[in-house]
């Protein structure tokens, strides 16, 4: 499908479908994981300019827990897991029930390096899953990458693809937070799904709407 | 009469030129390549933050011209030569080209970072530009900035710190 075609709102409803879909999934398995409670936003899908894309987590230079991988199969694109570092910060202390633990203070430990890939797989694989389930489409996530870093340098990655067909990007974004954390100081993380161009047209015509 | 510092910003698949006492800068490279191209007697320097290798990946017609090493690098020379500069006269710093994620897929976009550095390298003895320093590869995301009275390029990391080249 080419970008210029028009994107009606029914196109952008299935969208937003799909990361609620998914990222309820992921949510849900990181409530699990962590036993605290997980909410989330209703997704946004939005059509931007690559400058904006970097706005959409706090800046491009913004330091953040970022997992990635590469989806394959019927449909192809980038899923990003972003987490502001006071965020991943309070998850990894749960995790590994230690309460000094600071993705500032490096090296960070194997350990915690461990359990954030890991929670990254699990969300993410929690996201995808629940997606090929709705959608009847093969999904293969590669294994996730792990990186903590500038945004803009994280986000960069899962713009090639799509930045050689287009200036714009589509993006499927679903923020979540604690819920017990007063509304004005929660760190928000995101679910961010890229699908590759040619993939739209694939996720229109098995939810009918083509 | 007191002069005060601008910094000018560069944002992704963009570029633009100052003249000192102004300072240019791009934040948030991972696998694009930050491009500075710089005349030392005059002050001025031009910088590109650059995507792609070559605009025959781009499968439409190439809107963003700052998008791609080939197409970038021409453009700005334009910019350049329209303030004036000769192109015998410049030199060039480069940062940037990273690969972010360390991956086993054999999507040749997941190898960008280096095929971005040489694609600019490419270009510049293209146009008979040295290239005086570079901070390239590695895993780490880079922000930089030039300051054409010192023709001195920072280059600012999350996990190496500060450094100048």
């Amino acid at each position: 499908m080419n970008f210029n075609q028009k994107i009606t709102s029914l196109h952008l409803d299935v969208l937003k479908e799909i990361g609620n879909i998914g990222a309820a999934h992921g949510a849900t398995a990181l409530s699990d994981l962590l036993n605290k409670k997980i909410d989330m936003q209703v997704p946004k899908v939005e059509m931007v300019t690559f400058e904006h894309m970097m706005e959409l987590a706090g800046g491009s230079e913004t330091v953040v827990v970022g997992v990635f991988l590469r989806i394959e199969g019927d449909i192809e694109g980038s899923m990003f897991f972003i987490l502001p570092i006071e965020q991943a910060n309070r998850f990894i202390r749960r995790l590994i029930h230690d309460e000094t633990f600071d993705f500032y203070k490096t090296p960070v430990s194997e350990l915690a390096l461990s359990a954030m890939q890991e929670m990254g797989n699990i969300l993410s694989g929690s996201y995808l899953s629940a997606l090929s389930d709705f959608t009847k489409l093969k999904i293969y996530p590669t294994v996730p990458g792990l990186s903590v870093d500038m945004f803009g340098a994280i986000i960069s990655t899962g713009l090639i693809e799509l930045s050689q067909v287009s200036d714009h990007v589509i993006v499927i974004n679903t923020s979540i937070f604690e819920e017990d954390i007063a509304l004005d100081e929660a760190v928000h993380g995101h679910f961010f799904l890229l699908p590759d161009p040619d993939s739209f047209a694939t996720i229109f015509k098995v939810l009918g709407v083509s | 009469m007191l002069v005060s510092n601008t910094i000018v910003k560069v944002g992704i698949a963009q570029m633009d030129v100052v003249k000192a006492p102004h300072t240019i800068r791009t934040s948030g490279l991972g696998s694009c390549v930050g491009v500075v191209i710089y005349d030392e007697t005059k002050q001025i320097a031009g910088l590109i933050h650059v995507m792609l290798p070559d605009s025959s990946l781009g499968k439409v017609d190439a809107t963003n011209v700052a998008k791609f090493a080939d197409t970038g690098i021409k453009a700005l020379l334009d910019l350049l030569k329209a303030e004036g500069v000769q192109t015998f006269k410049l030199k060039a710093k480069i940062a940037g080209g990273a690969q972010m994620f360390q991956f086993t897929s054999d999507k040749s976009s997941m190898r960008i970072g280096p095929r971005n550095v040489e694609a600019v390298k490419n270009e510049l003895s293209k146009y008979k530009i040295p290239l005086i320093a570079e901070d390239t590869g590695g895993n780490s995301g880079r922000t930089i900035e030039f300051n054409p009275v010192t023709s001195m390029l920072n280059i600012r990391t999350v996990n190496r710190g500060v450094s100048e080249i």
